[in-house]
């Protein structure tokens, strides 16, 4: 049900980079779940709403006050690549 | 006297208080036993053997094991994933933060399957998690160290997360309790997202009244998470000795073939001790519960598609020695941080989010969900509460699941209703029985089910049913936690 082009497809949106092997199980296990799945797509819910949230919440406002939040340094610690402050990266253009 | 490591949570924090019992040698015994994990329920042990002296609170010096999906500033934390290692988080969660406040300390950081990501505890990339009454068999997942380190006596109680059963199919699995409160009644700040619609904290503990006290100090409305809102009322320790005036809902749909065949018969007896209680069986309908795990199979997977798009490798985490672009770096770095599952499940949930396929799936998904809300309410208009087995089978072997995707999420049968729902459910220890195949008998959970942020309720059920069936008394010489025994 879901060949190599869409394995292949979606591993781009999700920015996976799959190999060949993976690629193949992914088809099959992909197919499997999706095929027990598609029950529900048989159902005739036709207005059923939606549910997104399960608790009944109103909007939920706070003063808009400013307040201590992470330090610079605290925020860059964990960064496999910081400099100058910042978060480095490779070039988002292949040289 | 008994040996501290057999208090109850509840018996070390009164003689605590009284100064029966100094905290520093209470904490000092568990590090000592947590220091001998042969379970791999252990990520991460903190280093001092000992907390300052005199701390305050209801849970004053008690040793706390958490999930190691909870941030913990400056310790380390990996939700069982290798594009975590190494990360040191800034702050702390909120429901470890309470716990804190509370006077507990953490223990340690459990092995979880990667991400919450599983019910086996296979799915870990620091290696899988041994059962502590069969060390062939899974403890189940995703909160698998949690729970092993509890019923292994590494800690006296623990801290994991449940997203479609990942604290009461592990709980069940390893014997003891296991609480998923309400959506909404724990923070949630802090906790590593996963489905951020479904996930929720909640205690694993070797009895109920251990729940509730740690549920005492969990629960509460947090500014740091929008979602939450406490249980009003708050949660006092359970007390109830009777059944009497209770109805309990066994769901006509309820799959007789599906249930093995020990797990079938420690539930009827288990409903039999409910009458004896004076409590009444009745039969409802949650005609909807059957398309729960297709529903959850697309909503948890979608919202983890997402949630896990911030591991890029750019801002903490691992990255990848990738040359070239920085597509090309992204790529790369989950190609190699991320394991098979947690690969399969972004898969699955953006394909069901893209383009085209949106209201077939996650709409319809939601849909479905509605649906199963609906089924509760209707059934809670008739009963208290809904009751079922917690697991279809007990504790399976080690790799015995993991060539089948498809199977695995079928354990979940039973736990991922509520979760849609976002209503309360505990599993309790209710008896042993023999795996199908045959070998030593082994624990079965019962699951009971309250309408939303009726947990006090659910603790009193669970806590009077509980001293009736004495799980911890009628098995005590197969209880691992029990120490000397089968501690090897």
């Amino acid at each position: 049900m879901i060949d190599r082009d869409q394995v292949l497809h979606v591993a781009r949106l999700a920015r996976l980079r799959l190999s060949e092997e993976e690629v193949e199980t992914m088809a099959g296990e992909l197919s499997g779940i999706l095929e027990h799945v598609d029950r529900i797509g048989k159902l005739d819910l036709e207005g059923v709403e939606p549910t997104s949230h399960v608790v009944a919440l109103e909007n939920v406002w706070r003063a808009d006050e400013p307040r201590p939040s992470l330090s610079h340094e605290l925020a860059l610690a964990s960064a496999p690549d910081p400099q100058d402050g910042a978060f480095r990266v490779p070039s988002p253009q292949a040289e | 006297m008994k040996d501290v490591l057999d208090l109850t949570v509840a018996e070390a924090a009164t003689r605590i208080a009284a100064t029966e019992l100094s905290a520093a040698e209470y904490f000092g015994a568990w590090h000592e036993a947590a220091s001998g994990d042969d379970l791999n329920a252990y990520l991460h042990r903190v280093d001092h053997a000992q907390p300052h002296q005199a701390i305050d609170g209801p849970l004053g010096g008690i040793p706390v094991a958490v999930k190691d999906i909870f941030c913990t500033e400056g310790t380390p934390t990996t939700a069982g994933s290798k594009i975590l290692e190494g990360y040191l988080p800034p702050y702390t969660a909120a429901a470890v933060r309470r716990l804190d406040e509370a006077g507990a300390r953490v223990l340690g950081k459990t092995n979880m399957d990667e991400f919450a990501m599983g019910s086996s505890n296979e799915n870990s990339a620091y290696g899988a998690v041994l059962n502590p009454w069969d060390r062939t068999r899974v403890p189940g997942g995703s909160s698998g160290g949690s729970a092993a380190a509890v019923a292994g006596g590494l800690a006296p109680c623990a801290l994991g997360t449940d997203t479609g059963g990942s604290i009461r199919q592990p709980a069940a699995l390893c014997g003891i309790v296991g609480l998923k409160p309400t959506y909404g009644a724990i923070s949630r700040y802090g906790m590593i997202a996963f489905a951020s619609s479904l996930d929720q904290c909640g205690p694993l503990t070797r009895d109920v009244t251990d729940a509730a006290l740690l549920l005492v100090a969990l629960e509460g409305r947090d500014p740091f998470d929008s979602t939450s809102v406490g249980i009003a009322g708050g949660i006092v320790a359970p007390s109830r000795e009777d059944l009497s005036g209770l109805r309990f809902g066994v769901p006509r749909e309820l799959a007789a073939d599906a249930i093995d065949a020990g797990v079938r018969e420690v539930f009827e007896a288990t409903l039999k001790r409910i009458e004896e209680l004076g409590g009444e069986i009745a039969e409802v309908g949650l005609p909807n519960a059957e398309h729960g795990i297709s529903a959850y199979y697309v909503i948890a997977p979608a919202e983890a598609s997402s949630n896990l798009a911030r591991y890029d490798g750019v801002r903490y985490g691992m990255r990848a020695a990738a040359a070239g672009d920085l597509l090309e770096m992204y790529e790369e770095t989950r190609a190699q941080g991320f394991g098979a599952e947690v690969k399969r499940r972004i898969m699955l949930g953006t394909y069901a989010l893209s383009s085209g396929y949106y209201d077939a799936y996650y709409g319809q998904a939601q849909k479905v969900r509605t649906r199963i809300a609906e089924d509760f309410s209707g059934a809670f208009a008739e009963v208290d509460f809904v009751v079922t087995p917690t697991s279809p089978s007990v504790a399976f072997g080690l790799g015995e699941k993991t060539a089948d995707p498809l199977a695995m999420y079928l354990n979940d049968f039973f736990t991922v209703p509520m979760s849609l729902a976002g209503i309360p459910a505990i599993s309790i220890p209710a008896g042993l029985a023999e795996p199908e195949g045959g070998g030593a008998k082994l624990p079965v959970g019962f699951q009971i089910a309250a309408p939303a942020f009726a947990e006090q309720k659910l603790l009193e059920g669970s806590f009077a049913l509980e001293q009736a069936i004495g799980f911890n008394d009628a098995w005590h010489s197969r209880i691992p936690w029990i120490s000397g025994v089968d501690d090897g």
